[in-house]
């Protein structure tokens, strides 16, 4: 059933937001550490060890699906809802910060990605032996 | 009847959210095909147009949430709020490869921290530029170039003033918005097409929701690689702000 897949999601997202909540509570932050990409890879796991055993099926799948393909409307909604006029009337100081922090980030893509890639075989073989294993 | 319309759209606010959504994607996707012959994707017109939408909502009504502000919309807010876009983009991890995750977790944890050192560096020397010298506005203003959120987060934990927040903030919306919109345009230069470069790309500029709709607008299947990294960014800012990185500017600054 479709409410299945639906409440995989739910039951995934809550507990990583939980997770990242209490995370950041015992870390003494005033923020949410990493619940989104908690409940993902609680998401992924559960999911493919269900798939295994045979629990999920295609209404199931249909389920996280629907609210995966939504997503970009959301994304959408979202930008429609931000802040924008206060951004752009922060003055040329905040603007400035903003678009150099950018460009520097989009610059380190390629060096990063590069960064890694010489150990990037070590692991390859690192995963493929413990595969194997 | 003005009145009538607008019980109704408040009532059944989100109802009314997916009908105007669903129409800007529709008039999105028809500009991308006839004007661009689809080599601007649909989905970065849609995102474009609600940024503009947004700023005429803020401008005509002086709100902080875009078109929220306009009583009409406000189920937009629903739809686009934390709760439905955290949804959403849990529900994109259905499809990722674990193996994919393996093997850039290093790639990505190193991101994390570049996307936060350089971005905290480079608003930093730019406060400098524009003549603060205390370390907690220069601090503050790095902060805001992390995130909107790690901005006011680190400014109300060292004492910045209320001002110098404000500009942090709006540093670090900058940021989110410039994301959205160059990312799809910028992808190609940095080999922004696989799994590996969309989590170093997540951890390196960290801001959700920018991170979220940039990679909507490039391509679908890298959203949960990018949202699986930027999602630890806001809190190792906010962890790192107040402490190591006010210290460091503390002890840098001359005098």
């Amino acid at each position: 059933m479709i409410i299945y897949g639906v409440a995989l999601l739910s039951i995934c997202t809550l507990a990583g937001i939980s997770i990242g909540q209490i995370l950041g509570h015992l870390m003494g932050l005033p923020a949410n550490v990493g619940g989104v990409g908690i409940a993902m890879i609680l998401l992924i796991l559960i999911s493919s060890y269900l798939n295994k055993k045979g629990y999920i099926d295609a209404k199931t799948e249909q389920g996280v699906e629907f609210w995966s393909a939504i997503y970009i409307p959301v994304v959408v909604a979202m930008a429609a809802t931000q802040n924008v006029y206060g951004a752009l009337s922060g003055g040329p100081m905040a603007i400035l910060a903003g678009v150099m922090a950018v460009v520097v980030a989009f610059a380190l893509v390629p060096v990063i990605d590069r960064m890694g890639s010489s150990g990037d075989k070590t692991s390859d073989n690192a995963s493929k032996s413990t595969s194997n294993l | 009847m003005f009145e009538s319309l607008l019980l109704v759209s408040t009532k059944y606010s989100l109802i009314t959210g997916f009908a105007v959504i669903g129409f800007t994607m529709w008039i999105s996707y028809w500009l991308s095909e006839k004007l661009t012959h689809g080599r601007i994707h649909g989905s970065a017109i849609a995102i474009l147009l609600g940024l503009t939408m947004a700023y005429f909502g803020g401008l005509f009504t002086g709100g902080s949430k875009g078109v929220v502000n306009v009583p009409l919309l406000s189920g937009i807010g629903l739809l686009g709020g934390s709760m439905l876009r955290d949804f959403a983009i849990v529900a994109t991890g259905f499809g990722v490869k674990i193996d994919e995750l393996k093997r850039a977790g290093m790639a990505g944890v190193t991101a994390l921290f570049f996307g936060i050192f350089s971005s905290f560096i480079v608003g930093a020397i730019i406060a400098v530029m524009f003549g603060y010298t205390d370390a907690v506005s220069i601090t503050t203003i790095g902060a805001g170039a992390i995130t909107y959120i790690v901005g006011p987060v680190t400014g109300a934990a060292i004492g910045a003033s209320s001002e110098v927040i404000a500009l942090s903030i709006a540093a670090g919306l900058v940021k989110s918005i410039l994301v959205m919109v160059m990312t799809p345009f910028v992808a190609p230069l940095i080999r922004l097409n696989n799994p590996r470069t969309a989590i170093i790309f997540g951890g390196l500029m960290g801001t959700s929701s920018g991170v979220a709709a940039g990679l909507a607008a490039t391509d679908a299947k890298l959203v949960p690689y990018g949202c699986i990294t930027a999602a630890f960014y806001t809190a190792l800012g906010c962890l790192l702000g107040p402490s190591i990185l006010f210290i460091a500017v503390r002890t840098i600054l001359p005098g």
